[in-house]
Order: structure tokens, then sequence, then C-alpha cells
């Protein structure tokens, strides 16, 4: 038997959420609960302090201004190779010194953090430059597959008849293709025109899973009191789909644009790696492991550093999703701690 | 019944219709096979364009061109089917002949693996929700969701394969070695165990000793080098296999069950040393398999003449046993011819390769027996598979957890528990049964989809399986090759959902498949 877990039973568990929930907005809702999954809120704090250091540290370039970073390098300039206390001889070895303990150096920076690569370039900024591409890649593939997805989903799922047949079979011919293989199409003729480019082709063809999904709660929420309500006061089908669904159905969309965002930065490394994604002179993580993956026994930190960013930055969006699913479910209920439990309990026993 | 497996199979001739045609005209539209004779600037550049033209016929545009292949597929119905050629000449067909069966060897063990540990883990941290097990299992999960299969593949690499080999030219392992080791071992038991902190604790102390123990053992008897396990271990595990086996399918209070399970595996000890005589025989793999199902087939004997009423459970678990304790003796065979492996000039100690699929310079050494070649292939396959049961065991985790949660929430598990069912059957029978229905359909549609995903671990790890055909394709303009390797996994894909329906419905009675519609 299974008396060594306490269980809380569904009418304790109901009870507590409208407890909880009482007297606030469906924002509010998830955004408390959202803020609760303590990895989620990690996750995010940690994506965004990284966004802000990659874009931050080197030049951007915007409508011809240039808005200088803090860091004394780009990713295209060469300075020396250094040559100094490097490991078996080995040249441009990382100057980053984190650990103060053991060598009595004390933490610094130095002029390259990460060491330089064969030509003498800058690795901190490489790998900075390939983690902005990488972010970019991820959140314009994000966007325009929600877009489209959205778009096919809601459409299909409302309309239904023969426009749902026609997308829907689209959609399965897209979805039957893997994505590596569509993904390797693409980027094997599109990679050379730039990481932008690469991931809006990408986007076209990375929406079908999210649609599938949208047409599916379009298909429910359809058929409830509200739309109903909504049509006999003579409100238009667009109206009906912006005002009334899809505010329902933002949930799953947000939900599944982060899962799919993790799966795209994923894919873009993978395509890179593969040589069908972004090409050289560009820069972008899965390229720099691809580069570099032979010098690992002499120069570790060449393949570390991008592998660490794309695990960070992948982890993050995995964990803001789960939270965010966790946030948008009706079910979910807030566990309790240890502590609160007891508390209720003695609650109870006092009424 | 018939008639929705017969829709459904059109639907799958439609779909693989569109998809193809979709991929083949993206294909052809987003490149110029003629681009690289138009820069090269040779002398007759005319005539190579006229030819390659003629040859690609190029002169007519894509959709055409995709009407021409598939005429040669649509062959299949009159006897002819066809793909087509590569570029260098060789037939589709055979080239996809030679490279379908290494990519199913690459995937096949590490889908198996992930399946069976996912899911264990998955349920057992189900169970455990909330703990501390469950907390870490997730986080785990988690961090192989993010991490891409080329940058893991290089790490085991490094530290397990090279280090490994390094570690076989000086088989000697330090004290402090020893205790990492252990310490590691120790946190993973103490981890599974929940309970009390004194408990935690004794379990870490324990099981640190036992290892550290165990680990200066092997060390002392240069068991690395020339390991084998020896009848009396086989034996030892063999009854462990037997209690195992028994308490998970009919649970240890049954006797009788017990007792066939335990004598499953006094048979396979006194079959011990006649089965390595017949080892020395075999040649083939269909040998190996022939022995094996002999065996299964008396340990399922030795159940039936045990059962007295619960027939089918009975010889169940007793060929479920039997089945194990061969896997353990052939293990133990892989064992005793090991030294021989690694004394092989071609190996040199060190057996962990890191890439290729085979050891290509073996088959110039003398006395290469069957158990040689297949322990070749499978220390071939101990990086891949490593690398791709990492990446693809968090999605059964936290698919099977998630199942196993819903499950263990219905009132019919209240239920069971209320009329008076021990914890195991109601946890084994009434809830892991019912968790397996979607998680079978899952693992279905994700082997179709592991065969396409496999391209980057076959770069890594230097087969020249599909990944490799594809590859070509791409880099080389070659549209035949290209679709000859999507038909393939694109038909897996879309066959596996087929399956995955079928299945459901098979599986669960409640979904009955073609009602409605």
């Amino acid at each position: 038997m299974n008396a060594s877990k306490p269980q809380i039973n569904d009418a304790d568990e109901l009870g507590s959420i409208a407890i909880e929930t009482q007297g606030l907005s469906q924002g509010q809702i998830v955004r408390k609960k959202f803020f609760r999954h303590k990895a989620a809120v990690i996750s995010l704090g940690v994506l965004s302090a990284l966004v802000v250091f990659v874009f931050s540290a080197l030049d951007n370039k915007l409508f011809g201004f240039t808005i200088p970073g803090w860091w004394q390098f780009s990713h295209t300039d060469m300075p020396e190779l250094n040559f100094d206390d490097c490991p078996f001889d080995s040249p441009g070895c990382p100057t980053l010194d984190a650990i103060p303990f053991l060598d009595g150096d004390g933490v610094m920076l130095g002029a390259h953090p990460f060491g330089q690569d064969d030509i003498g370039r800058d690795y901190f900024a490489l790998v900075l430059k390939g983690t902005q591409r990488s972010l970019m890649v991820m959140v314009v593939i994000g966007i325009i597959a929600a877009f489209i997805g959205t778009v096919v989903g809601a459409v299909s799922g409302f309309f239904r008849g023969w426009i749902d047949a026609i997308l829907m079979r689209l959609t399965d011919f897209i979805i039957t293709i893997p994505s590596i293989i569509i993904g390797s199409v693409i980027g094997y003729h599109f990679g050379n025109l730039g990481a932008l480019f690469l991931a809006f082709y990408l986007g076209l063809f990375a929406w079908t899973g999210l649609s599938r999904l949208i047409r599916g709660e379009f298909l429910t929420l359809r058929e409830r009191e509200f739309v109903d309500a909504a049509r006999v006061a003579g409100a238009s089908d667009r109206r009906i789909i912006f005002k009334h669904i899809l505010p329902n159905a933002v949930g799953i969309i947000i939900v599944s644009v982060t899962l799919l965002m993790s799966g795209a930065i994923l894919l873009e490394t993978g395509l890179s790696y593969l040589g069908f994604g972004v090409v050289p002179p560009d820069v972008s993580l899965g390229l720099l492991v691809s580069t570099y993956q032979e010098s690992f026994t002499i120069r570790p930190w060449l393949f570390w550093w991008p592998g660490v960013f794309i695990v960070t930055i992948a982890l993050c969006v995995n964990f803001i999703g789960d939270g965010l699913r966790d946030a948008f479910d009706p079910r979910q209920a807030h566990k309790m701690s240890r502590k609160e439990r007891k508390a209720a309990k003695a609650g109870v026993s006092v009424e | 019944m018939l008639g929705y497996i017969v829709r459904r199979l059109g639907i799958l001739v439609v779909i693989l219709l569109g998809s193809s045609f979709i991929l083949y005209n993206l294909a052809a539209i987003s490149t110029n096979p003629l681009e690289q004779l138009l820069l090269s600037g040779a002398e007759n550049v005319d005539f190579l364009i006229a030819q390659l033209t003629l040859e690609l016929r190029l002169d007519l545009p894509p959709p055409l061109r995709y009407f021409i292949w598939l005429e040669g597929v649509l062959g299949a119905f009159t006897g002819s089917f066809d793909l087509g050629a590569t570029r260098e000449g060789q037939l589709v067909v055979s080239e996809l002949a030679m490279a379908v069966p290494i990519t199913v060897r690459l995937v096949l063990a590490s889908t198996i693996l992930a399946i069976i540990l996912g899911i264990s883990v998955g349920v057992v941290s189900a169970l455990r929700q909330y703990s501390r097990f469950d907390y870490s299992t997730t986080f785990v999960a988690f961090l192989m969701f993010s991490l891409p299969v080329f940058w893991v593949a290089v790490l085991l690499k490094e530290y397990i394969a090279i280090s490994f080999n390094n570690f076989l030219s000086q088989p000697n392992m330090s004290l402090t070695w020893i205790f990492i080791f252990s310490s590691v071992v120790a946190v993973f038991w103490a981890g599974i165990i929940s309970g009390n902190r004194i408990r935690v604790v004794t379990v870490f102390g324990v099981a640190l000793f036992v290892t550290a123990i165990l680990l200066y053992l092997l060390d002392a008897t240069d068991w690395f080098l020339a390991p084998r396990l020896g009848i009396f271990v086989i034996v030892l595990l063999s009854i462990g296999i037997a209690f195992a086996v028994t308490q998970l399918s009919m649970g240890i209070d049954n006797r009788n069950a017990l007792y066939a399970a335990l004598s499953v595996a006094a048979f396979g000890a006194v079959s011990y040393f006649p089965l390595n005589m017949l080892f020395d025989d075999v040649t083939g793999f269909s040998g190996f398999a022939l022995i094996g199902l002999g065996f299964v087939v008396v340990s399922g004997l030795i159940g039936l003449a045990f059962a007295r009423i619960d027939r089918g459970p009975i010889v169940r678990t007793t060929s479920i046993t039997g089945l194990v304790v061969y896997l353990l003796i052939s293990y133990d065979q892989y064992l005793q011819v090991w030294y021989d492996y690694i004394r092989f000039g071609s190996v040199s100690y060190r057996p962990i390769p890191t890439v290729g699929q085979t050891n290509s310079l073996l088959q110039f050494e003398e006395n290469v027996t069957y158990w040689i070649r297949s322990l070749d292939v499978l220390v071939h396959l101990i990086l891949p598979t490593m690398a791709l049961t990492l990446i693809s065991f968090a999605g059964y985790i936290r698919y099977s957890r998630g199942t196993m949660l819903e499950v263990l929430n219905q009132d019919y598990i209240r239920t069971a528990r209320a009329k008076g069912l021990n914890e195991r059957t109601v946890v084994m029978r009434h809830a892991f049964q019912n968790t397996m229905i979607p998680i079978t359909t899952i693992m279905v549609v994700d082997f179709a989809g592991v065969i396409g995903g496999a391209i980057i671990t076959e770069r890594v790890f230097g087969w020249t399986g599909m990944g490799t055909l594809f590859n070509k394709a791409i880099t080389t303009y070659d549209l035949n090759l290209l679709m000859g390797v999507f038909l393939v996994t694109g038909f897996l894909a879309v066959f596996a959902n087929l399956v995955a329906d079928l299945l459901y419905s098979f599986l669960d009675p409640r979904i009955r498949v073609g009602a409605g519609k």
C-alpha cells in the first residue's frame, strides 16, 4: 500500500486551485504559476543575461550606424597568435583564469579568454558571434513557423471541409520528410546567402507540427458555447477567430513554439555541422564545433566553448517551455511544500 | 478492419507521392548542376553542358522530371522497379540495399537500450514523484534533450574510448580512481533508493565499499585484460535474474513461478560447459540464434512442467529468464575471446574504436572465428550506441513518467489498492500495462524517425550507411540517390504511423480503428 506518501486527492487539489486563482486574470494566473517553476525562472534569467551579454559584446551594425561593443576584438580581427604558457606548445590557448587558487594568478580575462583559432582570430569573439547567429536563427525560425502554423492550423480547424483537407494533406506531405533532410536540401543551397535567409527558409518548413496542434485546438474550441454566442451576436468569422478563439489557444501556441525553438537551435547547429547550414566566412556554433572537433585532444577549448553555449541555450529554452506548459495547464495544481501541507492540515483541524 | 487498412495504405501512397513531389522539386530548383561547369572554364564547356543536360534531362522543367523518376518507382507494380542510377552509374537500389542494413544496425541496439532504460527510469521516477531521484532524472532528461549528438560523440570518443584504450595499455587502477568510480556508483544507488537520511547514507556506504572492493579485486586479477565470468559468477547471476524476472512478472510469492525460474537458472548452469563447446562450432549468426531459440524453448518447457493453473504467465516468466541467462552465457563467451581479440596486431590493445563500422584489417589475421568477428562488430557499436542512447532515452523518460503519473491518478488504481492488492500487482499489472499502450505507439514512430536522424551520427562515427549516401546525394546534385534515401525514410515514417494506429487499437480495446467516419 502507499501509506508512506501522503497523497492529495482530487477534491483538495481542485479546491486549492480555486482558492489560489480567485479574482485573478488569466495572465496573472499564468505569470504566478510560471514564476513558481524555479528551473524555468532561473533559465529565463540565464537566457536573458546571455542575450544581453552576447549582443552587447560585439559591434552591432544597425541601419548604417555602428553601436560599439565592449569587447576589444571582432570576429574578423586577426591579432597575432599567442604562444606563451600554452600546454603541448599549442598555439592560442585561452587566457581565461577562473580558478584563482590553482596557480595563484588570480581571476582574469586576459586578451583571449577562450583562446585563438588557427589564424589568430579571437575565439571569444567568434563564439559570441556564433551564439548571436544561433539565437537569431532560433528566433526567426520560431516566428515564421509560429505565424504560418497558426494561420494554417486556425484556418483549417475553423473552416473545416475542403480547406481543411487540402491544408492538412499539405502538412502531411511536409511532415513526412525528416527535418534534417529538408533542412539539408534547403541549407546546402541557401546557407551561403547568410544565416538570416537560412533561418527564413527553414522556418517555411518548420510549422507543420504546430499547425496540427492548433488545428486540433480550434476544432474543439469552435464547438464551445462562447463561439456560438459570438456568432449569434453577429460577429464575423475573422472576429471570432482573432478575438474569441485565438486568445484561448494562445497557451498551446506559446508552449509549442518554445519547444520548436529549442529544436530549431539543434537543427541549425546540426546542419552547420554537416556543412549544409551556415558556411564560412559566417560563423555559427555548429560550424565551430565541426571545424575544431579534431583538435579536441590538444586544444580542447576550441571544442568546449561553442558546445557549452549550444547546450546552455537549448537547456534554458527547454526549461522555459516546461515552465510555460505547467503555467498554461489548467489541471496543473500548485505542488504544496511539506510546510504548506502541514499548515493546511493544521488549519483544517482548527476549524 | 481490412477495409480500414486498405484505405490507410491508399492514403500512405498519396502522402508519399505528395511529399516526394515536394522534395524533388525543392531539391531540383534550389541548385543548378551546370553552375560548376560554367565556372570551370573548360574549353569544351558547351559540349559538357549539353552532355550533362541530356544525362540529367535538364531540358525538362523539374515537375516533369519528377514524373520520369516516378515512372521507375511505379514500375514496382509491373515488376520493373527502378529508382534510377546514381551519377556514378551504380543502381540506387543496390546502393540502398548495402546502406540500409548498416544504418539499421547502427540504430537498432541504441533504440532498444533507450526504450528499456528510458521506460524503467521514467516509471521509477513516476513512482517516486517529487523525490530526489525524480528531480535529478528530470534534469538529466532535459540536459540530454539539449545535447547536440555530434558534440556528445566527440566527448565520448575522448573520455570513453581513448581513455579506456589508454587504460588497457596499463591496466592498473590507482586507489584514487577506484575511490572516484565507487563514489559515482554509490551516489547513483543512493539516489535511486528513497527513504530517510540514515537509509540513504547506509546505501551510499555499502555501495561505495562493495564497489571499491570489487574494482580492487578485478584490478588485482588483471580482469580488464582477460575478463571472464566463470561458472560460479554465472550461477549467482542466473539466480539473481530468476528472482528479478519472477518478481517483476508474477511476484516472488508465487512459489511455482519462482521454482520454475530457478530451475531455468539451474538448467543454464548445467548447460554452461556443453554450450561453450557448442559455441566453438558456431560459424554464423544463424547458428547462434538457433541455439538461443532452443535454449528459450527448453526454458519454456520447464515452465510448462511447473505450471498448474497459470500456464501462460509461468511460461512467459521462464522464457524471459531463459533468454537473459542465454545472453549472459554468450556474454561470457565474448569475454573469453576478448583477450585473443585485443592481442591481434590490427587491434593491438586498443579495442574501442572511435570511427568505422568494422576493423577492415581483421580479415587478414589468422584464427578469426565467428566470435571474434562479431565481437569486432560489437565494439564498433559501443560508442555510436552510447551517443544515440543518451540522446534518445530522455524522450522516453519524460513520456513514460508523464503517462505513468496520469495512469496512477486514475480511479481504478485506487480501487485496486482499496481491494488489497499488493503494490507490485498494482504497479506492474494495473498501471504499467496501461502505461505501455501509448508508449508502444511512440516507440514505433520514434524508430522510424531515428533512422532519418542517424545522418549526423553516421558522419561523426564514419559509418557508410544511408547518411553517407544522403550526403553524397546533396553535395553532388544526385537527385535519384536523394529520392532513394527519402523513399526509405519517408516510407518508414508513414508506415510507422499506420502500424502505431493499428497497435493502439489492438492494445486498447476502447479505441476502435475505422469506426465512425
